[in-house]
């Protein structure tokens, strides 16, 4: 009896925990980052330091913000496939352009084609009505193959980094703020008050959340889908500028492995794949997760093939246990 | 809450009752789009012809004959409401324990053949175990799978290598009985007639459509969801499995890192008129797309344009065509 009492307590003291956390989705995920740094300071003690906090701060601003695009079109129930090309592209238009252009030239007009990637993107979507991943998957082939014969016809233009870029993505004010914080701050906080107070952002989750009932209470949707894709292959070019001044250099494939990081950020961080519920908040720290475990892993001196294992399994349990933890019961 | 498929009675199919010209215009009429694609096929073909009397379809099948097998494996997942990331990787995991295995015992191939199967059909089990029981969206199991997978063929093989046997390159390559017909191809029309014939007319198959059409439906008519979405992806694993052996056989030896077989795999779903949103479509109609995504890429080759071009222009056919698609269907249902 007493054993059943102390069992009936214990649930009930987990189940408060759930409702909490479940009204906190973000308390999980810091724990686990939290969690995730520990590990990595058990494991190769003295590594967690101010300037290692800058480096993976670094690496985890430009993830984050080709995240955004994926977190604003899930949260219409869509996706854009097309972002680590399209970042891949602007970074290399902007490296072949800033001998001609001076390096702001060269990123605005770098910016363009991401623009019409995009746009072309939200009409297929918005207008046509074609399904999100099919339309960014076939846009990222005409995208990837559109970059190979630029790349032929400029053979003899070469590629430069500004050192304007190199200064925004890859250095730090006083050795350990990272300079790309001074973009990535106010953009955050542009897309989380956007998300929670314009009338643009809560209506993305109604699209996502029922888009027959939007429509019928009056949303545009094809208006808001052209929009909204228009956005992710801007913010996708952002991402490529950045990328190409962390790493310092710009090929046409620069930002092409990070498309399925991309999506794990946004699913780790709890935005639901189907549309009209997350956040922008969760992602950040996802990225913030991916980009520590991606340390660990390579601290922990293991071969490529079981780094990727261990990638895979882990994005799987965190992204079970988070459905667990916050779903209505 | 209880599951029980035996319950249900799942109506026969009405075909008996109806009059050949009933059955002809509903054949056309479900079948259009495959109809369509086996015409724009054989423009294509001849079309070829034109560019180069000499050229025949062995090559084109032979070329094709893994994603094909990748497009059947995905258009049966996507059929039944899913989609596999994921089949990219095990076509790799497969061709690389393949190509090891041979090496190290050519004389056991005929049982060596029949494990890589049996990997493939495993490997699938986990897949549909893991979307079942993690209750995370099939995109985001199998993305994760993805590197899983991906990771797993790297450990059995570090860097391209392996070996093949001489009668599993014999299986595919050359013509059948006449010469005309390749054997690539008939390797593959009868893999998977002998699969999805039977299965497409019996119960299970008909709840994979069920299923992918609307699941809630399908789970209070008493169909077994769970039972039914792992049954999808272990065939997509069998059929990813045949994939890796048919890239063994048509290379000669493994490669851990995979090529653009996911890619292909959705166009091809896409071009075969398969629904992203499950429940629609068949299996004839991405093996055509496959055939066709080939061919344009061979009469590019033969006009001289460059490779980087042709990317271009195939996805441009790609974008076009899936906007017309949605946007006929964007006008039958306002319509």
């Amino acid at each position: 009896m007493t054993v059943d009492a102390a069992t009936a307590r214990r649930q009930s003291a987990m189940a408060v925990a759930r409702a909490w956390m479940r009204d906190r989705p973000l308390v999980p995920l810091l724990l686990l980052l939290a969690l995730l740094v520990v590990v990595l300071q058990v494991v190769q003690p003295g590594i967690v330091t101010a300037g290692w906090v800058s480096s993976t701060l670094r690496f985890a601003i430009p993830l984050a913000v080709i995240a955004a695009c994926q977190t604003l079109t899930m949260l219409t129930g869509g996706i854009d496939l097309s972002v680590a090309v399209v970042a891949s592209m602007t970074a290399y238009v902007m490296a072949t352009l800033v001998s001609d252009f001076g390096w702001f030239g060269a990123t605005l007009v770098a910016l363009v084609p991401a623009m019409v990637v995009g746009l072309v993107n939200g009409i297929g979507v918005g207008i046509f009505r074609v399904h999100p991943l099919i339309m960014t998957i076939s846009m990222s082939l005409v995208v990837s193959g559109a970059v190979n014969v630029y790349a032929r016809a400029n053979i003899a233009g070469g590629t430069r980094v500004p050192p304007e870029i190199t200064w925004v993505g890859g250095q730090s004010l006083f050795g350990f703020v990272p300079n790309s914080l001074l973009l990535f701050v106010p953009l955050a906080a542009l897309i989380l008050f956007g998300l929670r107070r314009s009338g643009y952002g809560r209506l993305l989750y109604a699209v996502g959340d029922n888009e027959t009932a939007a429509r019928l209470a009056g949303v545009r949707v094809s208006a808001l889908l052209v929009v909204l894709y228009l956005i992710s292959g801007l913010l996708a070019g952002v991402a490529g500028l950045l990328y190409a001044g962390v790493i310092g250099s710009a090929t046409g494939r620069l930002v092409d492995p990070y498309l399925l990081p991309s999506v794990a950020a946004v699913v780790i961080g709890g935005t639901s794949i189907f549309g009209g519920r997350g956040g922008y908040a969760g992602t950040i720290v996802g990225a913030l997760i991916l980009t520590v475990l991606t340390t660990l892993l390579n601290v922990l001196g293991m071969p490529e093939a079981t780094r990727q294992i261990l990638f895979g399994a882990i994005i799987l349990a965190v992204a079970a246990a988070y459905t667990r933890i916050t779903e209505e019961s | 809450m209880t599951e029980s498929a035996d319950a249900t009675v799942i109506p026969e199919p009405m075909a008996e009752r109806m009059s050949w010209r009933d059955r002809l215009g509903r054949a056309i009429g479900g079948d259009a789009w495959t109809i369509g694609l086996a015409v724009a096929f054989v423009a294509l073909f001849a079309f070829t012809l034109l560019l180069r009397p000499a050229y025949g379809l062995e090559a084109l099948a032979i070329a094709s004959l893994p994603v094909a097998f990748a497009a059947v494996g995905q258009a049966i997942v996507v059929i039944s409401g899913g989609i596999d990331l994921s089949i990219g990787s095990v076509i790799a995991l497969t061709n690389s324990i393949s190509a090891v295995l041979l090496l190290a015992a050519p004389e056991l191939s005929v049982p060596i053949v029949l494990i890589v199967l049996l990997i493939g059909l495993l490997i699938g089990l986990v897949n549909g175990a893991l979307v079942v029981i993690s209750r995370v969206p099939d995109i985001v199991v199998t993305l994760s799978m993805l590197f899983v997978w991906a990771g797993a063929a790297l450990l059995v093989l570090p860097t391209p290598g392996g070996d093949s046997v001489p009668w599993l390159e014999d299986l595919i390559d050359g013509g059948f009985v006449i010469g005309a017909v390749p054997r690539a191809l008939v390797v593959l029309l009868v893999i998977v007639g002998l699969v999805w014939i039977p299965l497409r007319r019996s119960r299970l198959g008909l709840s994979l459509y069920a299923v992918g059409s609307n699941r809630l439906a399908a789970f209070r008519s008493g169909v077994s969801v769970a039972r039914t979405k792992v049954l999808s992806y272990v065939l997509a694993g069998f059929f990813a499995a045949l994939g890796g052996l048919a890239l063994t056989a048509s290379t000669g030896i493994g490669q851990p890192v995979p090529g653009p077989y996911l890619l292909l795999s959705v166009a091809a779903i896409v071009l075969g008129g398969v629904s992203l949103a499950g429940g629609r479509g068949g299996l004839l109609g991405p093996i055509i797309g496959i055939f066709i995504l080939g061919l344009i890429r061979a009469d590019m080759l033969f006009l001289g344009v460059q490779s980087a071009y042709s990317t271009v222009i195939q996805g441009v056919i790609m974008v076009v065509v899936v906007m017309l698609g949605a946007w006929v269907t964007l006008r039958r249902r306002t319509a």
